[in-house]
């Protein structure tokens, strides 16, 4: 098995016409034959979207359209910030299931209203400003390169989309693999916690361990470590491999992610690693030593 | 992006809270009519920098037993003196670092007859994922050292982005600052009209410390300090006239032209990155094999050759750049415009310190056979560990 998704996922692009939406589309129709079923925009309903190798996908006017003739449950949205709050809304509306959102800058008080019409929903949201979702030989959703991904037994998550690379990169290059790799995105307000994500690792059988890479600002590494802590004593629990970007990182700056950011003397990187360790969780002290730490975990 | 202090009142003041008289000044004649305009007898002569702990500051050209960045000052004389020892000076404060920030601006401020001092602000709350005061009774000190000694004294409440602040909500915020008679009254519409203004301007910290009771129980904003969401400046463009770029390193100003996210640091090794995460981790791995990163840069998923030369200009304007690591992983990011970027760039510039680059990911064999056969300088990497060892090494020997 794998997490969220599979060969089966049937997926709509919410700005699938752009430059961005279609590159990415292309790469995805072109991987283990991703199933992106249908495109919207608002005024471009009824014409035909073309790859350049010659895929053709149906364009619709609205998601909930596209729903119901293409049966799909996911959507990808790449349009940009001012518009991406809107999409998701829409996404929601439409009773979509998993609606991941690439776009990068969207304004965070649009994401706090997104936020509550998602927690009266039937939807998950990931993202913003997030590289997707891959689970190897069968579905890629967002912008993650598939040279590198390989299938197997790692679960894979991070706030990071360059060090989502890193993290499956390494476990590639070890022999692990991949079961799925999500990343959640580097907004201070987005749809999908790490603690989220942790859950459906740890109730996955495919994945027998799993890499989880943090940065600083906000307590959402706190909380995981918390969360692995409590599923312990319930008796479930993984080896864990852990990385924390930004030690080095000066307070009160924005590490050009809008959520990397300590602030009010809160979301330092020592007191994360801390927080990880007392999980249980072995934190590598380098970022190019993920794949290496995890073969060690696994030795015991 | 933050602004200063005056600024950030008349925003406020337009939503309807009341603040003292006062006026910006940038010179010793702007100073004596602003003083002369002002009722006295008891004036405030305000630093305005983009950083907080004025008041303690120190400015670095003066006795260490001069006072600080925000003065009472209890006749018209007074007031002038402290114009003119405080304008163009050096403030140090908590926030500003060693360095310190030139004040190149006062805001002279009528004074105010203090009955209560209490603490207010307005954030985005990361664990509910909503707007949020947080209000004390113990205003008028560093809040921080409040929330460390005493948190039951810090309260706060979330609110509904669909139903606003209620008079439910602003009736709770009443009670936890100890509101009564006219003064409850003034705080039910002051704490509105904020939530308020700081919805509609794409506000990311509205932080007003001290919020005053006066002698006569009325409520008045004494301080105010605010930040912009910088993802939502396009909708906001009157906000835009309000940044100052005095306020900013250069280097910064430059890169945001292009669109890069720099920030400046102290060390030795330019760092040019894709990805935040990545750039962040890139610092942190120089600094683990044994030395400084001079800057964060992430070039961002869709840079061009034109952007990476840019940044590699900004990376070699920091005269403290001894060497420089490039590491790419590409996804959106293709390994061939990047090295296209740098092979330019080097040709550009005259590239005189060690270049370390690492490409991995989209095209990446594009990308290493462009760096190789453009017989330049370069130190090839397979991996980040081997990227910093090299650059580390290359620059310390």
């Amino acid at each position: 098995m794998s997490i969220l998704i599979n060969k089966d996922t049937k997926i709509i692009v919410q700005g699938l016409t752009g430059k961005t939406g279609t590159f990415h589309t292309e790469q995805a129709l072109s991987y283990h034959g991703t199933k992106m079923v249908a495109g919207t925009h608002p005024k471009k309903g009824g014409q035909v979207w073309a790859s350049s190798d010659g895929h053709k996908l149906p364009l619709f006017s609205t998601v909930a359209e596209a729903k119901e003739i293409t049966g799909a449950s996911n959507s990808v949205i790449y349009v940009p910030p001012a518009g991406a709050a809107a999409a998701i809304e829409e996404a929601i509306d439409a009773g979509i299931e998993l609606i991941t959102c690439i776009t990068e800058g969207v304004p965070v008080l649009d994401m706090v209203k997104v936020k509550e019409k998602l927690e009266g929903s039937r939807s998950r949201l990931i993202g913003p400003n997030c590289p997707g979702l891959m689970t190897p030989n069968e579905c890629k959703i967002g912008i993650m390169p598939p040279s590198i991904f390989r299938k197997g037994s790692v679960g894979v998550l991070s706030r990071s989309g360059t060090l989502t690379y890193e993290a499956v990169y390494q476990t590639s290059m070890v022999g692990l693999g991949q079961s799925s790799a999500v990343g959640i995105g580097g907004d201070p307000v987005k749809g999908t916690e790490f603690i989220d994500v942790l859950e459906m690792f740890l109730a996955d059988d495919q994945t027998q361990s799993i890499i989880m890479i943090g940065e600083i600002g906000g307590s959402a590494e706190e909380d995981a470590a918390q969360f692995l802590i409590d599923e312990a004593k319930k008796g479930r629990s993984k080896p864990v491999v852990g990385f924390i970007a930004g030690r080095t990182s000066p307070p009160g700056r924005t590490m050009g992610h809008a959520g990397a950011v300590i602030s009010g003397g809160k979301g330092g990187a020592d007191e994360k690693i801390s927080a990880l360790e007392a999980a249980g969780v072995r934190v590598s002290p380098s970022p190019a030593k993920l794949g290496v730490t995890l073969v060690e975990v696994l030795k015991g | 992006m933050n602004i200063h202090e005056h600024q950030a009142k008349k925003i406020l003041q337009d939503f309807g809270a009341s603040i003292a008289p006062g006026v910006a000044i940038t010179n010793i004649e702007q100073a004596k009519a602003a003083i002369a305009s002002l009722p006295g007898p008891v004036y405030v002569v305000k630093s305005q920098i983009h950083a907080g702990g004025r008041g303690k500051g120190k400015f670095k050209e003066l006795k260490s037993d001069a006072k600080g960045g925000v003065r009472v000052s209890l006749s018209s004389d007074e007031a002038l003196f402290n114009a003119k020892e405080m304008l163009g000076k050096t403030l140090v404060t908590k926030q500003t670092g060693p360095i310190g920030k030139s004040v190149n601006q006062l805001y002279i401020e009528a004074g105010a007859d203090i009955e209560r001092e209490l603490y207010l602000s307005i954030l985005v709350d990361r664990e509910t994922g909503r707007a949020s005061f947080v209000v004390s009774t113990e205003g008028g000190m560093d809040i921080e050292a409040v929330a460390q000694k005493t948190p039951e004294l810090i309260n706060s409440v979330s609110i509904s982005p669909s139903q606003g602040c209620t008079d439910a909500d602003a009736g709770k915020l009443a009670d936890m600052l100890n509101l009564t008679n006219g003064a409850r009254q003034q705080g039910i519409a002051l704490f509105k009209n904020l939530y308020q203004a700081f919805v509609s301007k794409d506000m990311s910290l509205l932080e007003i410390n001290p919020l005053i009771i006066t002698k006569s129980n009325n409520i008045q904003v004494l301080d105010a300090k605010v930040s912009f969401d910088d993802n939502a400046l396009f909708r906001h463009p009157d906000l835009m006239e309000l940044r100052d770029e005095t306020e900013e390193d250069k280097k910064e100003i430059e890169a945001s032209k292009y669109d890069l996210a720099y920030i400046a640091l102290d060390g030795e090794i330019g760092c040019m990155v894709n990805g935040a995460g990545l750039a962040m981790a890139t610092m942190d791995i120089i600094k683990f094999y044994g030395a400084e990163p001079a800057n964060f840069l992430d070039v961002g998923g869709s840079a061009t050759t034109e952007r990476v030369t840019a940044a590699f200009k900004i990376i070699t304007a920091d005269p403290n750049v001894k060497g420089i690591l490039v590491n790419i992983f590409g996804g959106i990011m293709r390994c061939d415009v990047i090295a296209n970027g740098v092979v330019q760039a080097i040709k550009d510039i005259n590239l005189n310190v060690p270049l370390v680059v690492r490409l991995e990911g989209t095209k990446v064999d594009e990308g290493k056979s462009i760096i190789n056969n453009s017989g330049l300088n370069v130190i090839a990497a397979d991996d980040l560990d081997d990227a910093a060892k090299k650059i580390v090494k290359a620059v310390k020997g």
